[in-house]
């Protein structure tokens, strides 16, 4: 297989996981299958594990100089982090 | 050598502008938890007022238009000016389709008289989300340029760097959205 068709090959798994990861959040978040914190929670967890594909396998992220891969990285679990205690915070 | 890093030391000033950009999202994400605790129930009340399959459809819309930008990066890679033309105009076309959800979305909310006045939870909504949407625009402007572009000229030459730039800039404006939707309209 050449490189590129690899690579393309590669991109297309993550959009489909995306579109999954994608679909799921909102089965959670809408369904009633499980109760609406843990719901939300995931949803908001599973943004970071699709931020982290859009920034790794879409904008090539691991080929870039460390301290910019730490960077992203830092900003994701950040504004997960915000969000979801803000949310847990509010709960109480 | 890999794309991303040529791009990284021939322009770094796009990863710097785009950190800084999100950056500044992230002071908005804790500006908006901020208000959320000041009033939760508010919050709560209002957001379920949003139709989550908009904002669903949106980042499936967002997402894909993002794949095909990275498979347009890949094809400029390979100097193959016809994929690259083909994979943007995709792009464009399908991130089309977020202008529409989002138009039809802010026409819906104004028409049963919501606006950004109507309490802080809408007030964010708005501000986040137009705010966002200027960011779209750019991206969108970017894309159909790379796209005339191509037709034009190598791009495998020196548009092989801008391709590699504009698909960053737009996979940004994809993950921004991909933290607002669940922020904005799934926190129950």
């Amino acid at each position: 297989m050449s490189r590129r068709s690899w690579a393309i090959g590669r991109a297309t798994v993550a959009w489909a996981v995306l579109v999954l990861a994608t679909s799921l959040t909102y089965w959670l978040a809408e369904g009633h299958a499980i109760a609406a914190p843990l719901a939300t929670t995931a949803a908001l967890l599973i943004a970071g594990v699709k931020v982290r594909i859009v920034l790794l396998e879409f904008m090539e992220l691991r080929a870039a100089p460390l301290p910019w891969r730490v960077a992203f990285e830092i900003w994701v679990v950040a504004s997960v982090l915000l969000i979801l205690i803000g949310y847990g915070l509010s709960r109480h | 050598m890999s794309s991303a890093l040529v791009t990284v030391r021939r322009a770094p000033s796009i990863l710097t502008f785009i950190i800084a950009d999100m950056v500044i999202f992230g002071v908005f994400f804790g500006l908006f938890t901020a208000g959320r605790l000041q009033n939760p129930e508010l919050f709560e009340r209002s957001a379920a007022v949003l139709d989550p399959r908009l904002g669903l459809l949106n980042t499936v819309i967002l997402v894909t238009s993002g794949w095909q930008v990275v498979l347009a990066v890949h094809a400029a890679g390979d100097a193959d000016r016809r994929a690259v033309r083909r994979h943007l105009a995709l792009a464009v076309l399908l991130g089309a389709g977020f202008a529409v959800t989002k138009l039809y979305e802010y026409h819906d909310k104004v028409s049963h008289g919501i606006t950004m006045l109507s309490n802080d939870f809408f007030m964010f909504y708005f501000v986040l989300t137009s705010a966002h949407f200027l960011h779209y625009l750019v991206g969108m402007a970017v894309l159909v340029f790379l796209w005339a572009r191509a037709g034009m000229e190598p791009v495998d030459g020196p548009l092989n760097g801008l391709i590699e730039s504009g698909g960053l800039y737009w996979h940004m404006v994809d993950l921004l959205w991909i933290v607002l939707f669940p922020m904005l309209y799934l926190q129950r």
